[in-house]
Order: structure tokens, then C-alpha cells, then sequence
């Protein structure tokens, strides 16, 4: 009775400690290439083709995606193309004017003939419409990013499994941004 | 003829565009202001404190250390409730099931076969710990640390038994998926494990509809079915399913001597607790021997099998990688290049890359995917083996006793057990029981 019982726990603590070897083995493995801190998911601008697939695909309702504005790349022009619809009547605040569905877009006069543009990120959608336009008419100042105050950080990104560019990868969490950087840097970001 | 030239016009058109859409270009120059205007800073909040996710290692040990002392030392299965009840608010609903140690097995896929991603440590962890505990204390993890388990725990109301032969056979499938699993993330085309996650919509409260249907199915279903999720899906289960089975210690019925008093025998909502083999009818033992030898022996059969068979369906596994998948949609449909209400091909068409540079990229995954096919299958044929191999391996046992593969280590029967209880009912029907 007790020899048997000997036997079982023999074979047992044999495939445990081969199991937990193996673990080990494993670990030991894949632990020469660990890094210290976590990714995270963010947008690279010059990948974006502005789809709007941001808007809809991400876990979150709204988008932890939003717009962000590089001011130092922005012409701040009178006819803005990420502000204005094409084909607008007249270049005021109506709402028929405006290409932002949200109305996420602040415009403000500075002086004779500039115009700051300021994103509401409380209503910014992520839509990229503003994106889109402000790259094909203007410097390309309007570009999308991960708000990382929002995103939950999910281990399978939703968004970037759709984007059609591949332009959302990891990066590091110590360094969470692909903001544009102004001529000056090029386009190294 | 006029459908090439509409086409070339496309492809021109999407050049064009694609430049103008990805271009920073200074068509405007930067204004030199006259008024005292200070350019506003682009803000940049930043993620969550780096030190958190230690903090939720720190959280994950706690947790199972605790239980492991509730288990063994306090016997108390409402300790355990409380631990399991906070590992939900914790794990669940404030760090919203990510991280996770059941999608953690993917990160390791993709950090073994992509040199281009390196495994966070915290993530390594929450792959670890669980399996480490495992292998000395049982499946801690799912008793108390897994959000996912503990939502479906805490909402059994009356389960019902399981037929053997429907629990074995449906017990495969999680072997299956983290193989699927481990493919899909090796070749690094989905986390399949997280995108079919059922209760993340829950702790998120919002995701896609159907996965919210999903969810709240197998909720309903495990009011009944007690954790099915854990049962009969859960790929990290599967692991720790075999780790558990060779585990240094384990949670006991009873504290001392079992005393067959059958009170435990239909506490367990997951049919985890193995009767004593003389309620079984015990088989000849001679056809046994034969059997054994013949399921051995098919084993290497079944490896084979297994791995000619999914390496041969290389073509369809592979379908759910993105270049695969809009490689076949152009090569099937040329035409559809010059479409434009579909966003992918759209964009590709305006990416600049060739038709037979994407077909060399979907070569090399299918590639991946026939060679990883036939790990996969032959993984696939040695657990179809061995669960075979298994039935007919004779056990006595005089006992009731856990089985450590499927126990939980939720501690719902040692509520049951009478043995070191003076006061429980059991005792009172029969007054020579009083000194056990």
C-alpha cells in the first residue's frame, strides 16, 4: 500500500520538476530580450493615411484616439483645410462651413491674417477628417495620436489590427508619443 | 482596353495621393508674428506610472499567497470568496483584463519567434507565477486570481452534472486553442486568446456587440454549466490543468482521515472530485493491458497525423493574417484593384508597394504557418493521445479525493466535510461519530 503510493508521488515530483525545469528553460529563453517597462500602442503620422477606421474600431466610445495639433508645423492660415469643409460657403463658424463633425476644432483669431487651431479633445472623435484635409491642402500640422491618458492599453490593439497602413506599432511606455516635430527636425520624430 | 487606362489613372491617382497624404510638406511657411502670441505647447499625457504594473505583480502574489494560506492553513471557503471577490475588482473592473495572465502566453509566442519584440518582465510574471504556484499549491490562480474565472465563480446557482465523456471530450479544446493560439501570435498575425475574450466587454462595460452577447451567454450558461469558460475553453487552464496533476501540494477534502461519508461527493460544481473506485465498476483488468498498449502505440500515429493534417490546411489557417488574406482578394480579383470603397486595397494600392512584394510577404507567413502546422497538429495528436491513454489507466483509490487536474482550489467541499467539525449536524445523527 504505502510502496504505491511512494510510486505515484516518485513519478510526480519527477514531472514536476521537469515541468518546472522546462518553465524555467522557457523563461530563461525568452529572458535575454526582456525589456523593463510595458508598450504601449501608438499612431506613426507618416504611416496614417487618415482612413477614420480609428474613430470606429477602438474598444473605447469614444476613441482614445484624437487628433493633436503640432503648432509649430501649422501655417495658421485664414483658409485652413483641416478647419474648413472644401466647398465651403463663406469662411466663418457656421456650422455648414465646417469639416469637424464634432465641432472639436477652436478656431481663434491672432492676427491679420493668422488663425490659431485648437483641438477639444473632450469632443474630438478621432474621425481623422480634420487629418485628412490638413494634410492634402495644408503643412500637415493636424495628425492623430493615442491619448494615453485614455487607452485601456489592450494586449491586442483593435485599431491597429485593422489599420490598413500598419501605422500603429508599439512603443516604448517611457517615451509614448510620435508627435510631429517641426522642419526644422525633418522627419525624424 | 478603357478599363486598363481607368485603371492606370487610378493607379496614378492613388501615387498622387498617397504623397500628398503622407507628406509633411511646408506649403505654408511658419508665420513670424507681430503681436506678442506664444505658441501653445501639443500636450502628450503620459500612460500610467511605469512602477504600476509592478504593483500589479505585487497585487498578483498577494493575492495568491493569501489564498494558499486560506486554503491550507484557515480552510475557509469564504476567505477565498473575499480574496476572489477584490482579485475582480482589481484584475477586472480597475485594470480592465489587461494585463492578463491567460493572453500572457502569446506575448511569450511572439517574443520567442519575433526578434523584434522583447517581453515586458510584468508580463513574463503574470505567465510565470500562476504556473510556478501551480506546479507546488495547485491551481491557485484560478481559485481567487483570475478575474475571469471568479465572474463566472460567483455566478453559479445550480449547476448540474456533466457526463465523463462530454467533459473529456469538450476538455480538449482548450489544448487546441492555445495551440491556435501560440500560431497565431508566433506568426504574428492575431492574439486570438484577447480578441475573443468574452468578459473583457464586461469589465470595460463596451466592446462589440456580439462579444458583449457572448459574455453574458456564458454568464447565463455558468449559472448552470459551472465555469464553462474555464472548462472547457480556457487555454492557460489547460496549462495549468497539467501542471496541477504533478503538484507538490494540494487542496484535501478533508483535513485529516477521509472517512467516507459521501457529504462532499456533490459539492463540487465542476465534477473535479473522484469518487472512491469501488463505486466505479471495476473493468477486466486483462483487455486493459491490451488496450493501453494498443492506445500507446498509436500515439506517435496520431503526432503524425495530427501534424499532416493542420500543416495541410496551412492555407486556410493562414487566411487571418492581413497580407495573406488581401494577397488572395487580388490575386482571385484583379479587377478589385481599382476599387475604391474598399479602405485596404485602397490604401495598399496607394502604399507603393508591388503586388508581388505583398505576395512574397504572404508566402513567407504561409510558410510559417506550414511549418508551425505540423508543431500545432502534432501537438494536437499527443493530447488526443494521452487523454486516451488515460482512460484506461486503472487508479484505486479508497477515497474522495480532488482531482488535480480539474480542481478549481475554490474550497467549496471542505465547507462540506465533517471531519474535525464537533458541532456539525453529521455527527449528531450518529453519536460514535462525535470522536472523529
Amino acid at each position: 500500500m504505502t510502496k504505491r503510493i511512494d510510486r505515484r508521488n516518485f513519478i510526480r515530483g519527477c514531472a514536476r520538476y521537469s515541468l518546472g525545469f522546462g518553465l524555467a528553460g522557457v523563461v530563461g529563453f525568452v529572458a535575454k530580450d526582456t525589456i523593463a517597462g510595458e508598450w504601449v500602442w501608438q499612431i506613426d503620422p507618416f504611416k496614417c493615411t487618415s482612413c477614420g477606421r480609428c474613430a470606429t474600431h477602438c474598444v473605447l466610445n469614444p476613441s482614445a484616439v484624437k487628433c493633436v495639433h503640432a503648432y509649430a508645423l501649422c501655417g495658421y492660415c485664414d483658409l485652413c483645410g483641416g478647419y474648413l469643409k472644401p466647398g465651403h460657403i463663406s469662411r466663418d463658424t457656421a456650422a455648414e462651413n465646417m469639416l469637424c463633425p464634432t465641432d472639436a476644432i477652436k478656431r481663434k483669431y491672432v492676427e491679420e491674417p493668422y488663425y490659431e487651431y485648437k483641438i477639444i479633445e473632450e469632443l474630438c472623435i478621432g474621425c481623422a477628417k480634420c487629418v485628412k484635409g490638413c494634410s492634402a491642402f495644408g503643412n500637415g500640422s493636424l495628425h492623430l495620436q493615442i491619448r494615453h491618458d485614455l487607452c485601456v492599453n489592450c494586449n491586442e490593439c483593435a485599431i491597429a489590427r485593422v489599420c490598413p497602413s500598419d501605422a500603429i506599432s508599439r512603443v516604448p511606455k517611457t517615451d509614448p508619443y510620435l508627435i510631429k516635430g517641426d522642419f526644422n527636425k525633418g522627419e525624424d520624430v | 482596353m478603357i478599363k486598363n487606362v481607368t485603371g492606370y489613372f487610378f493607379v496614378l491617382f492613388f501615387v498622387c495621393f498617397s504623397f500628398i497624404a503622407h507628406a509633411q510638406q511646408q506649403r505654408f511657411p511658419k508665420p513670424e508674428f507681430e503681436t506678442e502670441y506664444q505658441m501653445p505647447e501639443t500636450s502628450s499625457p503620459m500612460p500610467r506610472a511605469p512602477f504600476m504594473e509592478y504593483v500589479d505583480v505585487m497585487v498578483l502574489i498577494l493575492v495568491m499567497g493569501v489564498t494558499i494560506w486560506l486554503i491550507f492553513k484557515k480552510r475557509s471557503r469564504k476567505g477565498i470568496f473575499w480574496v476572489a471577490v477584490f482579485a475582480l475588482l482589481y484584475f477586472g473592473f480597475y485594470r480592465q483584463g489587461c494585463i492578463c495572465a491567460i493572453g500572457a502566453v502569446q506575448n511569450l509566442a511572439l517574443g520567442i519567434f519575433n526578434p523584434g519584440y522583447a517581453i515586458p518582465i510584468s508580463a513574463l510574471a503574470f505567465f510565470v507565477i500562476p504556473l510556478l504556484v501551480t506546479l507546488f499549491a495547485g491551481r491557485i490562480f484560478c481559485a481567487s486570481a483570475c478575474p475571469l474565472g471568479v465572474i463566472q465563480d460567483i455566478l453559479i446557482v445550480k449547476p448540474i452534472k456533466i457526463a465523463p465523456w462530454i467533459q473529456k471530450t469538450l476538455g480538449l479544446f482548450p489544448f487546441i486553442y492555445l495551440g491556435l493560439a501560440v500560431l497565431y501570435a508566433a506568426t504574428g498575425t492575431d492574439f486570438i486568446i484577447c480578441r475573443y475574450d468574452p468578459f473583457i466587454g464586461i469589465f470595460r462595460m463596451g466592446a462589440e456587440f456580439h462579444m458583449i452577447v457572448l459574455g453574458i451567454s456564458f454568464l447565463l450558461m455558468g449559472m448552470f454549466v459551472a465555469r464553462p469558460y474555464c472548462r472547457f475553453i480556457c487555454p492557460y487552464g489547460a496549462m495549468l490543468n497539467i501542471g496541477s496533476r504533478f503538484s507538490k501540494n494540494h487542496l484535501s477534502i478533508t483535513p485529516k482521515e477521509c472517512i467516507n461519508c459521501k457529504l462532499c461527493k456533490d459539492s463540487c460544481p465542476f465534477d473535479a472530485i473522484d469518487f472512491p473506485t469501488e463505486e466505479k465498476e471495476n473493468k477486466p483488468v486483462k483487455s486493459d493491458t491490451r488496450r493501453f498498449l494498443t492506445y500507446a502505440a498509436m500515439i506517435p500515429l496520431l503526432v503524425v497525423l495530427g501534424g499532416w493534417a493542420v500543416s495541410a490546411s496551412y492555407k486556410t489557417l493562414s487566411k487571418a493574417h492581413s497580407d495573406v488574406s488581401l494577397a488572395n482578394l487580388l490575386i482571385a480579383n484583379p479587377e478589385k484593384m481599382s476599387e475604391t470603397d474598399n479602405l485596404d486595397i485602397e490604401t495598399f494600392m496607394a502604399s507603393g508597394r508591388t503586388l508581388e512584394m505583398l505576395m512574397q510577404d504572404a508566402t513567407l507567413v504561409q510558410e510559417k504557418f506550414r511549418k508551425g502546422g505540423w508543431w500545432l497538429g502534432g501537438f494536437i495528436g499527443l493530447v488526443i493521445g494521452l487523454t486516451l491513454l488515460n482512460q484506461v489507466i486503472y487508479r484505486r483509490r479508497d477515497i474522495y479525493e480532488a482531482n488535480r487536474g480539474n480542481c478549481y482550489s475554490c474550497g467549496r467541499c471542505m465547507e462540506y466535510c465533517p471531519v474535525g467539525k464537533p458541532d456539525h449536524p453529521y455527527h449528531q445523527l450518529d453519536p460514535k461519530n462525535q470522536n472523529l
